[in-house]
């Protein structure tokens, strides 16, 4: 059989979209896939960029670019994208703490109270250790990066969350602080602006004080006090972003392994997705056991045959279990996955990760 | 020189707190609870402790036979948090912050204060002394290495009161050899390899925790199959090479883990068929105790 890229669910996907986010747990290959998805697209002739939010350096592993990946997007060297579709494969790898840092000298009104703000050890919190964090400067990276002009399609690598969905509510994580009762008790509005209340009498956050340290708590409350003036700013550009993720721009690609677990993640997260109205343009799932089909005859006698006669069985039923695991956690929706086999190899340069394109986009002709 | 496969029977009885953590998709879980059988079976009384609320861990784990002692508990940052400021006399803030979301302003105020409460409860169970291992089924690696920085953090931000004083007595802890070690899970594959090396160095660096044996789960048993000339373009043939090539592969992941990790480390085997179930988790306990060299036996 023929699979014809050109009418693969993967490849229309790939066409169609400005933004792909690539979710599901750890370990199922979600880095791999969305480097091979940006591969895909540049081969097609998009100007395509993936982000990775990984500390551990695995999209650099998978592009085989370890060391040149950081903050800014880099072009990766494909020798032969002109004989195919003559687009452009780029990658970054995100550093939240420095996004956030511009972030705040965008927004700022002035230079001081920016210094102000990158200075404060709350602050450093909120960008350095906060969860959510980096999944908001994902976000916010996302949303630069899709009006940057040299780029026409963002893939996004998650980080792996506890919910999948927390990629989703990130833009807010700043804005939750600033919706937050602390911070409207703080800043009441008086005649000549936001006034500072004296946060010890308040018998809440004098108990809080006897139990963290109450240098702990001024710290928070410079940050709310310098932070006055920016949190218009921040909240329409987190509406803005919120708003992209959710277009129809922006296409949603599960990632699992056929493992309950993983399934049963990929599972959780469709439905959310189907409660937010949104949908799920591809399932890929991944590190499957290829199938060689059933051995055909009796088992032979002799150990040297029987042993690969037993090799075939095993890898044959390991196979329609996986496939029996991934229709039992996603029901309809597996019958449209796109499978990908564990391969013999590790993804470690550009001719590795091509194996795993080829795979993500002939699937579904053979299936 | 290489590590030395460590001895089960030595290892999980040397400290009373063993952490198990490793990046996701390692199995930590199946490692966690294969640990726990196979301790429970050279007559340890063994305490599981799970910290995100995953179900999959005591479906794991069979029933304890006669004369066996397993206990399995959850312990999440805001139930360990609840029980750390009721115990401080502190009730009615605890309601009060869990009520308003102010919880949300004082974790970020002093990040790792969620970690320190889960570690101080930990810290309590080695101190009770009830059990002889307990096994826990830590964060995903990069989490390990922030929880576990957790006291170090809360010492720099914090000057007073309990939470410091609790940051100073789990630091003490987690530093002391004789009571607590890391065991760091990895599969012959060069990215989790990669991660764990780089998670063994942040650990011993930063934290000066004592890590325990590797373990390197989920490996294929050998040895590769012989394909006769005669087999080579069939499906036989390439299924036969498929496999060899993933025993190549792992081999040589293990081989490099050895150059590169001076440690003890451990090999759990892939077991046929993906349904983990007690029974399974039985089997890799087995493998794991028979330290005399057939660690590799597995039905295929």
């Amino acid at each position: 059989m023929i699979a014809t890229t050109a009418t693969s669910a993967v490849s229309t996907m790939i066409d169609e979209a400005r933004v792909i986010i690539c979710c599901g747990s750890g370990g199922v290959g979600k880095t791999t896939t969305s480097a091979a998805l940006a591969y895909e697209a540049a081969r097609r002739g998009r100007r395509a960029i993936v982000i990775t939010i990984d500390p551990a350096r695995r999209l650099a592993d998978a592009m085989g670019a370890t060391g040149r990946l950081g903050n800014d997007p880099v072009r990766i060297d494909v020798p032969d994208i002109d004989a195919v579709g003559g687009g452009e494969l780029w990658a970054l790898m995100l550093d939240a703490s420095d996004t956030f840092d511009d972030l705040v000298r965008a927004n700022a009104t002035s230079d001081q109270q920016a210094e102000r703000i990158l200075a404060n050890g709350f602050y450093r919190n909120v960008a350095g250790t906060l969860s959510g964090t980096q999944d908001y400067m994902a976000a916010e990276r996302l949303f630069a990066l899709h009006h940057d002009a040299r780029f026409d399609l963002v893939v996004v690598d998650t980080p792996p969350t506890r919910s999948a969905l927390d990629f989703l509510a990130a833009p807010t994580t700043l804005t939750r602080f600033l919706d937050h009762p602390l911070f409207k008790m703080l800043m009441l509005p008086t005649r000549r602006g936001l006034k500072v209340l004296n946060f010890a009498a308040q018998p809440v956050l004098k108990a809080i004080g006897a139990v963290v340290g109450s240098e702990v708590l001024s710290d928070a409350t410079a940050f709310f006090q310098a932070f006055s003036g920016m949190e218009t700013g921040f909240r329409e550009r987190a509406d803005r972003v919120a708003e992209l993720v959710t277009s129809d721009v922006t296409r949603f690609v599960l990632v699992c392994s056929p493992r309950p677990d993983t399934a049963a993640e990929a599972a959780y997260f469709a439905d959310r997705l189907d409660e937010a109205d949104l949908s799920v343009s591809a399932l890929i799932v991944n590190r499957a056991t290829p199938d060689f089909g059933e051995p055909s005859g009796r088992r032979p006698t002799r150990a040297v045959q029987s042993a690969l006669y037993d090799n075939q069985l095993a890898l044959h039923r390991s196979a329609a279990n996986e496939r029996a695991v991934i229709a039992a956690a996603l029901g309809e929706a597996a019958a449209s996955a796109t499978w990908v086999p564990l391969l013999p190899t590790d993804v470690h340069d550009l001719s590795t990760l091509d194996h795993v394109r080829q795979h993500l986009v002939a699937s579904d002709a053979a299936g | 020189m290489p590590p030395k496969r460590g001895n089960p029977l030595q290892w999980l009885s040397s400290t009373r707190l063993v952490i198990v953590a490793g990046k996701g998709g390692v199995g930590k879980t199946t490692v966690t609870a294969v640990l726990a059988r196979a301790a429970i079976r050279v007559g340890l009384s063994v305490l599981v402790v799970e910290m995100d609320g995953k179900p999959p861990l005591a479906q794991l784990l069979a029933e304890p036979a006669d004369g066996e002692a397993l206990e399995t508990i959850s312990v999440t940052p805001a139930q360990a948090l609840g029980d750390y400021l009721n115990t401080h006399g502190l009730a009615r803030v605890a309601k009060r912050l869990v009520g308003n979301g102010l919880i949300d302003v004082v974790a970020t105020a002093a990040p790792g204060i969620d970690d320190i409460v889960v570690l101080g409860r930990l810290k309590q169970l080695e101190r009770d002394g009830t059990y002889d291992l307990i096994l826990v089924d830590g964060p995903a690696a990069g989490h390990a290495v922030t929880m576990l920085m957790a006291p170090t953090g809360l010492q720099q931000a914090v000057r007073g009161g309990p939470v410091r004083h609790q940051a100073d007595e789990v630091r003490q802890l987690l530093t002391d050899h004789d009571r607590v070690q890391v065991v760091l899970v990895t599969l012959a594959e060069a990215t989790p390899v990669n991660e764990l090396l780089e998670t063994a160095a942040a650990l011993r660096d930063k934290i000066d925790v004592r890590l325990g044996p590797v373990v390197i789960n989920s490996v294929d048993a050998g040895p590769p199959l012989v394909v006769p000339a005669g087999a080579a373009n069939t499906d036989l043939g390439r299924a036969a090479d498929y496999t060899n090539a993933r025993l190549a592969l792992q081999r040589a992941e293990i081989q490099r883990l050895d150059t590169e990790w001076a440690g003890e480390r451990v090999i759990v085997p892939r077991l046929a068929g993906d349904g983990l179930d007690p029974a399974g988790i039985d089997r890799l306990a087995d493998a794991l105790l028979d330290v005399d060299g057939k660690l590799l036996r597995v039905d295929r």
